[in-house]
């Protein structure tokens, strides 16, 4: 770590706000595309990358700077997201439209049609956010799991169990549906 | 459910929901947004005593609590790994 990044984590965990600024500017862009990938909606990103930077400066006496700030920052973003997640009936908000908005292109499968992909997906938004989270991250989004572990909290291997859950609710779903995935 | 299985069902949740696009920028600049919420809601000084109780003792309880839970009673330990 170079002596002016040391420097700015060490002012700012003493509550100086020029450093909170510095920090801000250098790491906004990454905790809002995190939050993006968890949440799917700009609108919503962009109030948790608010509340996620209020949440960090409210906390910078708890900060480490030998431990560094973008995973501290990504930790905290994960947890605002996943209380946004708690609170909202995601299920409702989504919509083909809502799907593709922030998607990157992908080949799509002719065999999964339209109807499948927007069953699944509201399928999906109905598993509990813990494991919605863990999936989104890993599968969906496909980092590291030792990324996403850190994040969360928890082990690699709480991972793999929480993404194999939802993948089995997910099917379990699905399948009541009357869809064979 | 094999890994098969598995693996199927993770390509059909990539077509129902594919990876957010990596160049997303948010549409405005947040600075002055935080800059309102932390003169709304200024962060919380750093307490002491009673009222700073570190949740960090809390934590270290619950651990010791989990690890007797699974030493007397092992059968306990699939319910803990599936809680997780």
């Amino acid at each position: 770590m170079q002596n002016g990044e040391s420097g700015v984590l060490n002012q700012f965990q003493q509550g100086n706000a020029a450093a909170f600024e510095t920090l801000f500017h250098q790491h906004q862009r990454a905790v809002y595309g995190w939050i993006l990938r968890i949440t799917r909606n700009p609108a919503a990103a962009e109030d948790l990358t608010i509340e996620t930077f209020w949440r960090i400066f409210s906390a910078h006496a708890r900060f480490e700077p030998a431990r560094g700030f973008e995973g501290w920052a990504r930790r905290i973003a994960t947890r605002a997201a996943l209380d946004w997640l708690r609170t909202k009936r995601t299920e409702n908000e989504l919509s083909a439209e809502m799907l593709d908005a922030v998607a990157a292109p992908v080949e799509a499968d002719a065999a999964v049609t339209a109807e499948i992909r927007l069953k699944t997906a509201m399928a999906f938004a109905r598993l509990p956010p813990k494991l919605r989270i863990a999936a989104t991250l890993a599968v969906i989004e496909e980092q590291p799991q030792k990324d996403v572990a850190a994040a969360l909290g928890i082990s690699v291997v709480a991972i793999k169990l929480r993404v194999f859950r939802a993948l089995r609710l997910l099917r379990k779903d699905l399948e009541e549906q009357g869809i064979r995935p | 459910m094999n890994a098969h299985d598995e693996e199927h069902m993770k390509k059909l949740l990539q077509q129902a929901l594919p990876p957010v696009k990596g160049d997303s920028e948010q549409r405005r600049d947040l600075w002055p947004a935080v800059l309102r919420r932390l003169d709304a809601r200024p962060a919380a000084p750093a307490l002491t005593g009673w009222a700073g109780f570190n949740s960090a003792w809390f934590d270290g309880a619950l651990a010791v609590g989990l690890f007797g839970l699974a030493a007397f009673f092992p059968a306990s330990i699939p319910l803990l790994l599936y809680y997780l």
